[in-house]
């Protein structure tokens, strides 16, 4: 997708529905638009078949309204909740096959800087722990060994989560779930860390209890990834179904561990990246 | 020479795609009709006869032909909807190929993954797919003939659609014409 592509035929136009009218008249493309616009603007994303109080859907909310071009963004999303929404989303996706997202992300980047040599065609990879740090390990891993110039953003829920409740290399020690329930023996694996000496050149973790941190740390891995190379994002999502509490207790869950340090906020950033987005940010733009 | 005939359905769950039963694209100037390949000129004929004696002829233009994508683009989809206006069809866009399902609202949208909810809704006995790309299309011209008796008829800018009632090729501006200039002087002999 492009911005010539977001203008409408006037032949049709009388019968395209509101929705598409609005995403052309009032949407985020071209916009420049951020998360402290929302509610200003028509979203990306405005229904999901997720569960009530899913702490994923709201990082994938703050995730779309982060993007400094959506016009000009792919999603490659793999097997998982987030799967489920992103059929819901108005933006270019591919739904790979689990696990193989960022083996599919990096030939959609070649092919993509092939085809638009002069512009910044940004390749977003969105999908779980399981999908990242389990069945798909091997493929984030080499994609940061090449040196792919990649996003790749985890949703970490800690757990299987549509298929009933397993556990998962994310998911914290001693951890039960509904079919995990005699806890988990070994410790979380530190993706984080991995992904610093792997080869990102940007490295975070957040939750969505501070959008406005996600918002920087979504662009951040964004724009290091157009020029310095690949970058990783963990967002820590509480799942209320799988860990068995309220609805509206899923924001608290993310504080309480960000406050008690289970969930440590941490952000790695090379010098290369760190000169480049000091001469991004400097300027005040993202693009 | 297959016997297998592409005949409007409901076929039955998962209906063979019409390639796969011996049915191969048109040449170039060729057309088919029902499976059988005819010259151009007969299957234009054909979609006259078969928009104006519809009781409910929809047209779905596709993204293609509903985004101003490229040039010619806004020309091409003048002259489709000229041509739904001089039939009296009327239109339903599918502007992109999310599948929304089960949020889609059929009275004014089709999805090519689940078509026959838009058809189902609005009884369409009769529609026509134009700026559709050539691999949805063949998934939603499938699920048609699989789940409703709706006829179909495919413009195809590129090589054709087995899978549809009656496909043209190569459909340009100058076959659009040809069909809207046929149904106005049909509907004047009237």
């Amino acid at each position: 997708m492009s911005k010539p592509m977001l203008k409408m035929t006037t032949a049709f136009a009388d019968v395209m529905p509101a929705e598409y009218v609005e995403l052309v008249q009032n949407g985020p493309f071209g916009k420049g638009y951020g998360v402290a616009d929302l509610g200003s603007f028509k979203e990306l994303i405005e229904e999901h078949p997720l569960c009530a109080g899913c702490g994923l859907a709201l990082a994938v909310r703050l995730i779309m309204a982060s993007l400094p071009t959506p016009e000009d963004t792919v999603v490659v999303g793999s097997t998982g909740c987030s799967s489920l929404a992103f059929p819901q989303i108005a933006l270019q996706n591919i739904h790979s096959l689990f696990g193989n997202q960022n083996a599919v992300a990096s030939g959609l980047k070649r092919a993509l800087k092939l085809r638009f040599p002069d512009k910044h065609k940004d390749v977003l990879v969105v999908a779980g722990d399981g999908a990242t740090a389990d069945i798909g390990l091997d493929m984030v891993m080499h994609s940061w060994f090449r040196g792919e110039k990649l996003a790749t953003i985890m949703l970490d829920n800690e757990a299987y989560a549509n298929t009933g409740g397993q556990e998962s290399g994310m998911s914290p020690e001693g951890c039960v779930l509904n079919m995990a329930p005699t806890g988990k023996k070994f410790k979380k694996i530190a993706l984080p860390e991995i992904a610093r000496e792997s080869g990102c050149a940007y490295v975070a973790s957040v939750t969505p209890v501070q959008p406005r941190k996600l918002e920087k740390a979504v662009r951040r891995a964004i724009l290091v990834a157009r020029e310095v190379g690949p970058t990783y994002v963990q967002i820590f999502v509480p799942c209320p179904t799988n860990f068995k509490f309220k609805p509206q207790e899923t924001l608290a869950k993310a504080k309480q561990k960000e406050k008690d340090q289970t969930y440590p906020l941490r952000e790695f950033i090379t010098p290369e990246a760190q000169a480049y987005l000091a001469a991004l940010e400097g300027g005040g733009k993202h693009d | 020479m297959t016997k297998y005939r592409v005949l409007a359905g409901p076929e039955g769950y998962l209906p063979p795609a019409a390639a796969c039963e011996g049915i191969r694209l048109p040449d170039v100037g060729w057309a088919l009709i029902e499976g059988r390949h005819v010259p151009e000129q007969e299957a234009l004929s054909a979609i006259v006869d078969k928009l104006l004696s519809a009781k409910r002829p929809f047209f779905f233009p596709g993204p293609n032909l509903l985004w101003e994508w490229k040039e010619g683009v806004a020309e091409k989809a003048s002259a489709l909807r000229k041509l739904a206006d001089t039939a009296g069809a009327r239109v339903i866009p599918m502007p992109d190929y999310r599948p929304k399902y089960p949020m889609i609202n059929p009275a004014i949208e089709i999805n090519p993954n689940h078509p026959n909810l838009t058809i189902w809704h609005n009884k369409i006995d009769v529609c026509v797919l134009a700026g559709v790309h050539c691999h949805y299309a063949n998934v939603a011209l499938k699920i048609i003939r699989g789940g409703t008796d709706c006829y179909t008829i495919a413009i195809c800018g590129e090589a054709g659609h087995e899978d549809a009632n009656i496909t043209l090729r190569n459909a340009g501006i100058p076959q659009i014409e040809a069909l809207t200039a046929m149904v106005a002087e049909r509907r004047r002999l009237c």
